[in-house]
């Protein structure tokens, strides 16, 4: 740090004071990002440099990471993100890690993933929330088996947008035919995924090209930079508005003189719009009732959708507690017992058939046992292998559960929250799975 | 506050999702405590678990851990606002630690390190199961990489090679006797989320934050304000200046930084144009080396 920084406070009515405040207060909303790529795609140096160009980087960490990158020709932005003692030591990075910048547009949430085949279920995890993913690929390398694994996982967690960030452009001089193989590759077999929205961009990470302002070294290329993406892309649609879902998570009752009779119940909205008036249902029981009124951390609102936490309190008396799901009548989740998934194994010790094992749906936490293991997924070549007695750590593969009390459920790719589930092992308490919910057979 | 097109804004999607997680505590661990310090970030955190649970009382009580170098007008703001809210308080005693034995005075005068046993033997005296820490990822390079619910083993100690996956929302926060889950409501909250959104909830937060005039030692190129804890050692000179602190951390540790904002706006408009980390800006302990934080947290700091 320099003194004069210190030395002065800042003019908080300066004209650059009033245009921060402006940028930083403006209403904006949030895009969840995961990124997955190894170190040598310079994925590690992409973050860097979008923290750095949009600002995000304080002048303190960047000059720890000068200093830790002393010796090199250029300052390694790479270092900016690999937060773990290992990770510096050797060079990679172990686990998810999370970074927050903002554009007077948008804010963004950046969960950055190893890419390594190792750490498959660390880009399940990051992927899970997202919004968008960004797969890198090397030009230099073209399309490699782990750009394949990550645009297929992205696809199987149904995030609905995928950037291809073709990298290292510079080092095949701003080739359009090289980035056009390379694009026209990936489109094909995105054609064979289910990515409703591909956008393909030339970067290079390093020097900064494409990454925040459109470069002029491609002039071939019409399309926008990749922040300029990542502001622009339309989520909006993305989100379930049509089937009322709202898990019950907690039952408030104050018992209180203020308070006396008010029973409201708690919870995050999974889809649908709930409004005080509407007929809904409670499962399991299958009562129906209205809505009285629902309570948001500001008061009462009109509306409710996801994902905002209220709570809803109903015109009638009736038993619910957490767990149960309040949906409307006719349209209600499949109650059943009976769940054909695609489960990312996560732990060393293999899924088997027989197998028994804690699952958390929604607010619901029940006991499952593995009925049967249907097949395994090479998630390479996308191949099927029915024979698999066992799914490994980092393995997928389609499994049917055999549930202890019925869950309310609907496929992932109608709802990404009633369709989605984590396993436990009982014994270790370890997150060992996670599931998505599929048509059964 | 709802757009036409069903999207929530950033801090309405930071607070539901905080909400969301403090509720989920509540409903799967038995006995939660919510650590408060008298910051921001507890303040806004206790914040969010009132809003969580209203209008029946927050279900848990808070606990300080006090080093027994306050500044006094963080004290007195807990009082307050525990009163105010009618949750119960703990007190986890530093100086008292320190009287008993159980812990030693450093000789740098920091009880940073030592507030850790601290802690865990008051959670091990009450059978807390679960803490409210009120940490931001955006703070520290070794906090980007923990989990909203970080498992903890029976010394509280944090295994960043070892965490549980944490997918979508499910969260995982099954336990062993002896362990216990730190869990992070704000983890996706960045320093000027928390401003904006004590501006915009009209949180109240300690006068310290603001700027006012103050006698004022430099050390390091840090900026120290006279009180209680922190004397003029021979040489320095002693400097009115207009400062506030962007953290509040111990009073003989925490630097002031330069500062005109007398309200939260201008505090948003410093913060908005500063290029500082907080942590980089006034706390002397973390800047022993680029692993610092996360070899206490190792060790099993918040």
């Amino acid at each position: 740090m320099t003194a004069a920084q210190h030395d002065a406070p800042v003019d908080v009515h300066s004209a650059a004071a009033e245009a921060a405040v402006e940028i930083a207060t403006a209403r904006k909303d949030i895009l969840r990002i995961a990124t997955a790529g190894s170190v040598d795609d310079g994925k590690s140096t992409l973050i860097g440099r979008l923290l750095y160009d949009s600002k995000a980087v304080f002048e303190d960490q960047y000059e720890a990471v000068e200093r830790a990158s002393a010796g090199g020709d250029y300052v390694n932005l790479a270092l900016l993100t690999d937060g773990l003692r290992a990770e510096r030591e050797q060079g990679i990075t172990i686990d998810v890690a999370y970074r927050y910048f903002a554009t007077p547009r948008r804010t963004f949430i950046l969960a950055d993933t190893p890419g390594h085949v190792q750490y498959t279920r660390n880009m399940v995890t990051g992927a899970s929330t997202a919004d968008l993913a960004i797969v890198l690929v090397d030009a230099r390398k073209g399309m490699l088996e782990q750009s394949r694994r990550h645009a297929f996982l992205a696809s199987l967690l149904r995030v609905p947008h995928l950037v291809v960030a073709v990298n290292k452009m510079d080092l095949v001089d701003w080739s359009e035919d090289t980035f056009e193989a390379i694009r026209d590759e990936f489109t094909a077999f995105a054609a064979k995924l289910d990515v409703p929205d591909l956008t393909v961009v030339p970067i290079s990470a390093l020097q900064g090209d494409n990454v925040v302002r459109r470069s002029e070294r491609t002039p071939w290329y019409q399309g926008p930079s990749l922040l300029h993406h990542l502001e622009h892309v339309h989520v909006a649609s993305d989100r379930n508005l049509v089937d009322v879902r709202f898990p019950v998570q907690y039952v408030i009752r104050p018992q209180s003189e203020a308070h006396h009779d008010y029973r409201g119940y708690a919870g995050t909205v999974a889809s649908g719009v709930l409004r005080p008036g509407d007929e809904v249902q409670v499962l399991p029981s299958g009562l129906t009732t209205t809505i009285a009124g629902i309570d948001g951390p500001r008061g009462p609102v009109e509306e409710a959708f996801a994902p905002m936490a209220v709570t809803v309190r109903l015109t009638d008396d009736l038993d619910v507690s957490r767990g149960d799901l309040i949906c409307r009548p006719a349209n209600a989740p499949r109650v059943s017992q009976d769940l054909d998934a695609l489960v990312c194994w996560m732990t060393d010790e293999p899924l088997r058939p027989r197998q028994r094992l804690a699952i958390k749906h929604t607010t619901r936490s029940v006991r499952a046992v593995v009925k049967e293991l249907q097949y395994r997924l090479d998630i390479n070549t996308l191949h099927r292998e029915p024979g698999a007695g066992e799914l490994g750590l980092n393995d997928i593969g389609r499994v049917r559960l055999r549930t202890t009390q019925p869950l309310f459920v609907d496929e992932y790719s109608r709802n990404r929250v009633t369709g989605r589930f984590i396993l436990v092992d009982e014994a270790t308490n370890a997150t060992v799975g996670a599931g998505m919910l599929v048509p059964g057979t | 506050m709802t757009t036409p097109d069903y999207r929530l804004s950033q801090l309405e999607t930071l607070e539901a999702e905080s909400i969301h997680v403090i509720r989920e505590v509540v409903a799967e661990l038995e006995r939660p405590v919510l650590l408060f310090s008298g910051g921001k970030d507890s303040i806004v955190m206790l914040e969010l678990a009132r809003k969580a649970f209203a209008p029946a009382r927050i279900p848990f009580p808070v606990m300080h851990v006090d080093t027994g170098l306050n500044f006094p007008e963080v004290l007195e703001f807990r009082d307050r606002r525990v009163a105010e809210l009618g949750v119960q308080l703990v007190v986890a005693s530093v100086p008292d630690a320190i009287a008993a034995g159980t812990v030693k005075e450093e000789p740098n005068g920091s009880r940073n390190r030592i507030q850790t046993p601290v802690l865990l033997d008051a959670v091990e005296q009450h059978g807390f199961t679960a803490l409210f820490g009120g940490a931001r990822r955006d703070e520290d390079k070794a906090r980007a990489k923990e989990r909203v619910f970080s498992f903890r083993d029976e010394f509280g100690q944090w295994d960043p090679k070892n965490q549980r996956p944490e997918l979508w929302d499910l969260y995982n926060g099954r336990i062993h006797l002896g362990e216990s889950i730190r869990v992070f409501p704000l983890s996706n909250w960045t320093e000027l989320d928390i401003w904006q959104y004590i501006l915009r909830a009209e949180i109240a937060i300690p006068a310290l934050y603001l700027a006012q005039e103050r006698d004022v030692v430099e050390r390091q190129g840090m900026r120290y304000a006279v009180n209680e804890f922190i004397s003029p050692r021979e040489g320095e000179q002693v400097r009115r200046e207009s400062v506030r602190y962007r953290t509040v951390g111990d009073a003989n540790l925490t630097a002031a930084v330069p500062s005109t904002a007398t309200t939260v706006e201008e505090v948003i408009a410093e913060i908005a144009v500063t290029r500082m980390t907080e942590r980089g800006a006034t706390r002397g302990d973390d800047k022993v080396s680029d692993a610092a934080m996360e070899d206490r947290k190792k060790e099993g700091y918040f």
